[in-house]
């Protein structure tokens, strides 16, 4: 919190300029304008940034290729979200014949409604939520988990066996990584003893010294934090986990048989997921809207939220950049025999910081555990992998 | 120990993103339409008729022998006959083509055309810019757009067209050769006849005028 009134005045600017313009309305109508404000802007921001993203990765994804990347449509290829939404406005919207078109149409809504109501519950800011719920973190999974109500809609409308199978991929996908993304976020809960996403805020927004209470400076929560972010990959169906929608294999997946705005709002949908999960992601383990150093928070705590999910974002491409697709037994075998197992651990280890209480033996204790169960469980895991030049059976 | 390969990839990856930045070696894209690389010697795309001097319709050194038309595997090559005859390099009254049209469509860039070719008539351009909205008539090239100098070979396939200069040259010496031997054995001929007459014989004309390479 800044002394400065400028400052203070800047961090407050969304809510202030809210209660300006709900104040023209009668009392009575005042709360349900003020909830249909922070609607319409989560509506209008985040596809917004949506439409950065996309060329911002396609850029991103150049240049680690060695290329240019767009950068045709207006300065820099900015404009190029614009040119893609208008292709995909004027393209025909096809429905196949056999499909079962109310399921069909209902498949992409259902996806991008769902995934935009997880928004309403992480705070982007100081005091900038807009439901505070007490528990907001199981409402925020239980939207998460109806993504995959929507994948499966599009996989069995569509009748086209790659979309089935597509959506088969997908769903046994979730529900694993499901699993771990709940478990690696109640080591939060245990800790901070809330379900309520600014109370989680409020407890990392703490410092020591210059120093951050963010809960990736703490053994269990880096684990926690690395185990999400697996989890969350997998759960947005981004590479490396993105046999869901295998081009090589699957022509597109789910969404095969989508055209036009259709496939529009998959995408939409599909990167919206990826800020909705980077965004709970920075809650839960990066401190939320708080800075990471105490003399910097007379910054606007929005700024602070958006420049984490941003950079979530950017690792999420940066890995897309790097890493090949999994097949589908590596996917389910790391899900649950390493994923799964080691944030059970970690559950543990939580329960035994939270337990030990203060001093600088939690520390010890828990880093020696969580570093050697990640060695023991890496060995005997990749006990039985040759690593080395492939041998082929018949085509040498 | 597990994951390090991860983190080798993703060094990798970072030293691209951000090398693609500052080292012109890493980035080595050309943007087509504003920047272009010159194209190689034996680049190859659509045939085109070769003709020599200035005027196309004059200097074409096709003579309609249609080798060329049936040895085409999509058979994209349509030639007609004329009904008369203009001279060649050489001289000789040959036919030409009153209709030569390449549709560069069907084209698949093969090159079997222009082996095939006794005459040096037919070679391959470079050009590879001929979109066109009109599929029909835009694709079809008659031979007036076929037509291309001499000089235009030698601008694109400058070894090439040297050898081809050479092998023409020495076809015309070796032709004018003949001829003036021919000539010679006859002005012998009427030499001798006249030497019966006559004691005073005409001296041997003058050595045979070497034609300068090419056109």
């Amino acid at each position: 919190m800044s002394t400065n009134p400028f400052f203070a005045n800047l961090d407050q600017i969304f809510i202030l300029l809210r209660n300006w313009l709900v104040g023209f309305l009668p009392a009575a109508l005042q709360p349900a304008a003020g909830v249909l404000l922070g609607v319409i802007a989560i509506v209008c921001v985040f596809p917004g940034l949506f439409a950065l993203t996309t060329v911002f990765e396609r850029k991103g994804l150049g240049r680690i290729q060695n290329r240019i990347g767009p950068n045709r449509v207006g300065p820099y290829g900015l404009f190029q979200p614009i040119a893609d939404g208008i292709k995909s406005l004027t393209k025909e919207d096809i429905v196949p014949l056999s499909a079962n078109a109310a399921v069909h149409f209902l498949a992409p809504l259902a996806l991008v409604v769902t995934v935009f109501m997880g928004f309403a519950v992480l705070p982007m800011g100081r005091n900038m939520v807009l439901v505070d719920m007490d528990s907001g973190l199981l409402f925020f999974f239980a939207m998460g988990a109806a993504t995959e109500l929507s994948v499966f809609m599009a996989g069995w409308s569509s009748r086209n066996k790659y979309s089935l199978l597509g959506a088969m991929r997908a769903v046994a996908q979730m529900i694993s990584y499901e699993v771990v993304l709940l478990l690696s976020s109640v080591a939060v809960v245990m800790i901070t003893g809330s379900l309520s996403l600014p109370k989680i805020v409020a407890a990392q927004d703490q410092y020591t010294g210059i120093f951050p209470h963010w809960y990736i400076f703490t053994p269990w929560g880096l684990a926690g934090f690395f185990m999400y972010a697996i989890a969350a990959t997998a759960e947005t169906n981004r590479s490396p986990f993105d046999l869901p929608e295998g081009e090589s294999e699957l022509v597109a997946g789910y969404h095969t048989e989508y055209s036009g705005f259709k496939f529009a709002l998959f995408f939409l949908g599909e990167y919206l997921a990826m800020f909705s999960i980077s965004g709970l992601g920075t809650t839960l383990f990066l401190g939320g809207w708080s800075a990471p150093l105490s003399f910097l928070q007379f910054i606007p705590s929005w700024i602070w939220f958006f420049g984490k999910v941003m950079m979530s974002i950017f690792v999420f491409i940066w890995v897309r950049g790097t890493l090949p697709r999994l097949r589908q037994d590596q996917l389910m075998n790391f899900a649950w025999k390493f994923v799964l197992p080691y944030t059970l651990l970690n559950l543990l280890v939580t329960a035994l910081w939270r337990f030990m209480g203060e001093g600088w033996q939690r520390w010890v204790i828990c880093t020696v555990i969580l570093a050697a169960a990640y060695i023991v469980m890496g060995r005997l895991g990749m006990r039985g992998e040759h690593f080395g030049r492939r041998s082929y059976r018949y085509a040498e | 120990m597990l994951g390090d390969g991860i983190l080798k990839g993703m060094a990798e990856t970072a030293r691209n993103f951000f090398g693609s930045y500052v080292s012109k070696e890493r980035l080595t894209t050309v943007e087509y339409p504003e920047h272009r690389i010159p194209t190689v010697e034996n680049a190859r795309v659509f045939p085109f008729l070769v003709y020599d001097g200035s005027d196309w319709e004059a200097g074409m050194r096709c003579v309609a022998c249609q080798i060329c038309e049936k040895e085409c595997p999509p058979k994209c090559i349509y030639i007609e006959k004329s009904a008369g005859k203009k001279p060649d390099y050489v001289g000789k009254p040959q036919f030409y083509p009153a209709r030569f049209d390449i549709d560069i469509s069907v084209c698949m860039s093969c090159q079997i055309c222009v082996e095939v070719c006794p005459f040096e008539a037919i070679k391959m351009d470079t050009q590879f810019e001929l979109a066109t909205d009109d599929r029909f008539g835009g694709l079809l090239e008659d031979r007036q757009k076929l037509a291309r100098s001499n000089e235009y070979y030698h601008s694109i396939h400058p070894t090439e067209a040297a050898e081809v200069d050479a092998r023409l040259a020495e076809e015309k010496a070796k032709v004018e050769a003949k001829a003036k031997a021919a000539a010679e054995a006859a002005a012998a001929k009427a030499a001798s006849a006249n030497a019966a007459a006559s004691t005073n014989p005409a001296p041997p004309a003058a050595p045979p005028a070497k034609t300068e390479g090419g056109s």
